[in-house]
C-alpha cells in the first residue's frame, strides 16, 4: 500500500473553489426579494410550486425566503422555526429576535462552509417587521455565513444584480401593496402570470402572528 | 441547549418531526410540565373551575367562570379559563391552575409549530389527540392531585361542523354532542344545560345560556364564581366557527350578564 502524499492545495485556493462552487449553485435558482413596503415587509418570489415553498413564516414578526437547493434551506427553514418556538417558549414571545435567528444562521452557514465537506447552496433573507418603519430589518445570509443588514430591499437568486438595479430605480419606502407587488413582479419575470410567484407579508397592522400569504384571487387581482 | 460556536446544533438541523413537545423533550425536558420531579404528598395550589361548552348552528362556543381556590380560599378572581389556541380551536381547563395553563401554553406553540413546518393547520382530531397525550403524560401530577380537566372545541374545516372534546385524567377523549361541561360546577351547569340548550341556538342566545348555566354552577357550587357586578368581571367566553375563534367581547357579556340577574329578581332559579 502506497498512500500518495497528499496534495497541496492553498487555503485561499480551497475557499475560492468552495465559493465558486456554492454560487453557480445559487445563480441557477429562481430570483426572490424582500422588501419594506408602507404597511410591512414584503416577500416576493418566482416559484411556480404551490407546495415546495421559498417563503416562510418563523414567528409572530419574522419572515424567511430562501433560493438555491431546496433541501438545504428547507432543513434550515425548519431550524430556524424550531429555533424561535423554543426561544420563545422558553423566554417571551418578544425575546425572538431576527438578529438573533440572523446570527444563528451565520454561525451554521460559516461552519458548514469551511468544516464540510461542502458548503450549503443557498442565500437566505430573515426579515422582521417592527412597530414603525424605523424598526424593520432585513438580513441577507450568504453561503459562507456573511451577514448584510439591507436597507429597503435585497434581491437574491438568479439575475440578482439587475433586479436590485431596478429596485435602486423603483423602490420607495411608502410604495403600498399595491405598487410594490407588480414592481417587484415585473423586475423577477416581466409579463409572468400570478400563477408563476409566491407572495407574502409580515403585516404591521396585524395583532400577533402577522405573516400572511397572498395567493389566489387576491394576488391575481395584485398581478393583471 | 446551544452549542459553544453558536451554530445550531445538529437536532435544530434534523428531518424528522414536526411536533414542537417531541422537540422540546429532546433539547430541554425541565421545560415540559411532566419533566420536573414532584415531592410526594398533597400539594396546595390554586385550582380552576367550571368551563361549559355547548354547540349552536353554525359553530360551538366554550366559556369559563373566572375563579381560583385554594381550599376554602378564593385565590384568584379574575383568573382567564378559556384560551384560544388556533385559529379554529379553543380550550377551557379545570384543575390545578399553574399545570393547566402550562400545558395551555405548550399546547398552543405544538399546533403553530406543527402548522409553519408543515405549511398547513393540523386536523381537528389531530389537535384533540394531541392534547391528549399531552393529558396522558400528565397522569403522575394528576396522581398527586394536580391534575388538569380540560375541554377542549373547535370548527372541524373539512366537515364544516363544531366538536366538542371531553378528556379524563388519564387522556382519554371523548366527542360529546350538543353540550358538555367540566370542573367542581359541572353538575350543576350540566343540568342548565340540559334545560336550555335546543338545536338551531344562535350564537347571541348560545352566550346568554352559557352565562345562565355558569350561574346556576356558582349558586349551588362555592368554588365556581358568579358574575361580579361589583369589580366587572364576567366569564371568559369564546365563539368557534368558519370564521374563526374569538373572545366575545366583556361588554356583550356584561349585557347578557344584567339581563340575567334582572330575569332571576323574585325568581332565583329561572324558572320559565
Amino acid at each position: 500500500m502506497t498512500a500518495g502524499m497528499p496534495m497541496y492545495v492553498s487555503p485561499e485556493q480551497l475557499m475560492k473553489d468552495r465559493a465558486d462552487f456554492a454560487r453557480k449553485g445559487i445563480a441557477r435558482g429562481r430570483a426572490a426579494v424582500v422588501m419594506q413596503y408602507d404597511g410591512g415587509i414584503l416577500f416576493v418570489a418566482h416559484n411556480p410550486s404551490r407546495a415546495l415553498h421559498k417563503i416562510s413564516e418563523i414567528y409572530d414578526r419574522i419572515g424567511f425566503a430562501a433560493v438555491g437547493k431546496y433541501n438545504e434551506f428547507e432543513n434550515l427553514r425548519v431550524a430556524g422555526v424550531r429555533w424561535a418556538d423554543l426561544r420563545g417558549y422558553s423566554y417571551d414571545r418578544v425575546d425572538v429576535t431576527a438578529r438573533g435567528l440572523a446570527n444563528a444562521y451565520a454561525q451554521t452557514l460559516g461552519t458548514v462552509f469551511t468544516q464540510e465537506a461542502k458548503p450549503y447552496e443557498v442565500e437566505i433573507v430573515v426579515a422582521e417587521v417592527g412597530q414603525t418603519p424605523a424598526g424593520d430589518q432585513i438580513y441577507r445570509l450568504t453561503y459562507d455565513g456573511s451577514v448584510t443588514d439591507e436597507h429597503g430591499y435585497a434581491a437574491m437568486g438568479a439575475g440578482a444584480d439587475q433586479i436590485e438595479q431596478g429596485l435602486a430605480d423603483q423602490w420607495r419606502e411608502t410604495l403600498t401593496l399595491e405598487e410594490a407587488v407588480p414592481t417587484v413582479a415585473g423586475l423577477l419575470g416581466e409579463g409572468l402570470p400570478a400563477g408563476e410567484f409566491e407572495v407574502a407579508v409580515l403585516d404591521r397592522s396585524r395583532p400577533r402572528r402577522t405573516f400572511r400569504r397572498i395567493s389566489g384571487a387576491s394576488l391575481e387581482a395584485l398581478i393583471a | 441547549m446551544r452549542s459553544t460556536s453558536g451554530r445550531l446544533p445538529e437536532a435544530f438541523l434534523a428531518t424528522g418531526s414536526s411536533s414542537f413537545t417531541e422537540f422540546l423533550g429532546g433539547q430541554a425536558p425541565h421545560l415540559l410540565p411532566s419533566g420536573r420531579p414532584v415531592p410526594a404528598g398533597p400539594i396546595d395550589a390554586p385550582h380552576g373551575t367550571t368551563i361549559v361548552a355547548l354547540a349552536y348552528e353554525g359553530g360551538v362556543l366554550l366559556a369559563g367562570d373566572r375563579r381560583a381556590t385554594m381550599g376554602n380560599i378564593i385565590a384568584n378572581r379574575e383568573m382567564e379559563k378559556v384560551f384560544l389556541t388556533d385559529v379554529y380551536s379553543a380550550v377551557g381547563i379545570a384543575g390545578t391552575a399553574g399545570v393547566a395553563i402550562e400545558v395551555v401554553r405548550l399546547f398552543q406553540v405544538e399546533l403553530e409549530h406543527y402548522e409553519k413546518i408543515e405549511g398547513l393547520i393540523m386536523s381537528l382530531e389531530g389537535k384533540a389527540n394531541r392534547l391528549a397525550a399531552m393529558i396522558r403524560g400528565n397522569l403522575g401530577l394528576a396522581m398527586q392531585g394536580l391534575s388538569v380537566v380540560p375541554l377542549f372545541a373547535g370548527w372541524d374545516t373539512d366537515a364544516q361542523f363544531g366538536r366538542i372534546y371531553s378528556y379524563d385524567v388519564t387522556g382519554g377523549c371523548y366527542e360529546e354532542h350538543h353540550h358538555h361541561s367540566v370542573g367542581s360546577g359541572s353538575l350543576f351547569a350540566r343540568g342548565a344545560l340540559k334545560k336550555l340548550w335546543r338545536p338551531g341556538l344562535d350564537a347571541d342566545t348560545a352566550t346568554r345560556i352559557a352565562v345562565e348555566s355558569l350561574y346556576d354552577a356558582a349558586d349551588d357550587d362555592s368554588a365556581t364564581g358568579g358574575p361580579d357586578t361589583m369589580r366587572r368581571i364576567f366569564p371568559t367566553i369564546a365563539l368557534i366557527d368558519g370564521d374563526g375563534a374569538r373572545f366575545v367581547d366583556q361588554v356583550v357579556v356584561a349585557e347578557h350578564v344584567s339581563a340575567l340577574v334582572a330575569d332571576r329578581h323574585g325568581n332565583p332559579g329561572g324558572a320559565p
